[in-house]
């Protein structure tokens, strides 16, 4: 129980794909426009990330290793056509919102860093905790960065005015450079605060 | 051939690949070091960007849409592109050493480049007959190259920058990418839409 505590936690914060590790920033970018959109990628990205991993996981002892990368390859992508597919019948306004970036979750390299550096060697409960871990940490980073690019870009919150009337919306936040420039501050915000604990916690 | 010209402009500068549609940051902030290997990176992905959109490209047309496997896209394509750069690499090897030389270290990072599968989709969603497919790719790849050489010439005088100490790395290139991009947005409105 410890061990998967571990292992969840790990993906969150310790080694968290956007802030720490810096993988994945493509998706993190460009739809990260709302707080909305943000969660969305998230969601789909830990769908496919557990999924996927779970399986890899259940197939680790069948799968000769000379093939194990293009076995992964099918296996993510198989679960990203599902996602698509899903988003497209169930929610067209996000799907469309989201576009190419939802098929090109494949290329996310999070999810096959996970299933090569963990999932092919760990059992099924220990491999989705992990991937569990990695997912939420890539949706935290995800819904951080689109809620400051909404509230300043546009006043709003999940769509809801949190801005008083008189203010100017920053529009550049939700154009692409905003993207850039927000994220540039977060992982700086980040590296201050993990510099802050290291240096307490070896002074105490 | 003004519809080609728009085409290039547009891929090269209005929606550059990396620094409009967000496509490629991995190598664009990983492999943009040093002057040098960032043009060796923007030369590789250019070439297999052309060959896997002229290849994704015949697919999607005589293949998905031909027999209606249009969801097979996703798995197929990241399949296709997979074994192309496999290919590419082994072909390079054997005939063009020199070549290979100079790219080779790239060729195996850039399957998970999410500017090839990106490209390949982006096409599959235009109605570009196969000369426009061409322009696209190239455009599109000499973007990415343009934008990763910029970045580096920066990066390397940034070395003698003093710059605190919490956004070293990641964070000031991003907040570069992010000033990049708004030079790039000044192109807005070059092509008509």
């Amino acid at each position: 129980m410890v061990n998967l505590v571990k292992d969840f936690w790990n993906g969150v914060w310790d080694e968290n794909t956007i802030f720490k590790l810096q993988i994945g920033m493509c998706p993190t970018l460009a739809v990260s426009t709302s707080a909305q959109n943000g969660l969305a990628m998230g969601l789909a990205t830990t769908f496919v990330l557990v999924c996927s991993s779970a399986l890899v996981s259940l197939v680790r002892k069948l799968v000769p290793n000379e093939v194990r990368i293009p076995v992964y390859v099918v296996i993510i992508a198989t679960f990203v056509t599902v996602v698509d597919l899903f988003l497209k019948a169930a929610f067209p306004d996000i799907h469309a919102v989201l576009g190419i970036f939802i098929p090109l979750i494949v290329v996310n390299c999070v999810i096959l860093a996970r299933a090569e550096a963990f999932a092919g060697k760990m059992p099924v409960h220990r491999s989705a905790a992990d991937a569990l871990g990695f997912g939420i940490g890539f949706m935290i980073a995800l819904v951080t960065l689109g809620s400051i690019r909404e509230i300043l870009g546009m006043g709003t919150w999940f769509g809801m005015r949190v801005m008083p009337a008189g203010y100017v919306p920053w529009s550049i936040m939700v154009l692409p450079p905003g993207a850039f420039i927000t994220l540039g501050f977060v992982v700086a915000a980040v590296n201050l605060i993990s510099r802050r604990s290291t240096a307490t916690s070896r002074s105490s | 051939m003004s519809t080609l010209f728009f085409i290039f402009i547009g891929a090269l500068l209005v929606n550059n690949f990396v620094l409009v549609r967000f496509l490629g940051i991995c190598p664009f902030l990983g492999v943009s070091k040093q002057l040098e290997t960032a043009v060796g990176m923007g030369m590789a992905v250019t070439f297999v960007m052309t060959l896997a959109g002229v290849v994704t490209w015949a697919l999607q047309h005589y293949v998905l849409n031909a027999f209606g496997l249009a969801f097979l896209q996703t798995v197929l394509f990241i399949l296709v592109i997979a074994a192309l750069v496999q290919f590419v690499e082994l072909f390079l090897k054997k005939m063009v050493p020199v070549l290979y030389r100079a790219l080779g270290i790239f060729l195996p990072l850039i399957t998970t480049n999410c500017a090839i599968l990106g490209i390949a989709l982006l096409i599959a969603q235009r109605e570009h007959d196969l000369i426009q497919t061409v322009v696209f790719c190239v455009g599109a790849g000499l973007g990415f190259t343009l934008a990763l050489v910029i970045m580096a010439g920066i990066r390397e005088e940034m070395q003698f920058a003093p710059i605190p100490k919490s956004l070293q790395g990641a964070g000031i290139a991003l907040i570069t990418a992010g000033l990049m991009s708004i030079a790039f947005s000044g192109f807005a409105g070059l092509v008509p839409m």
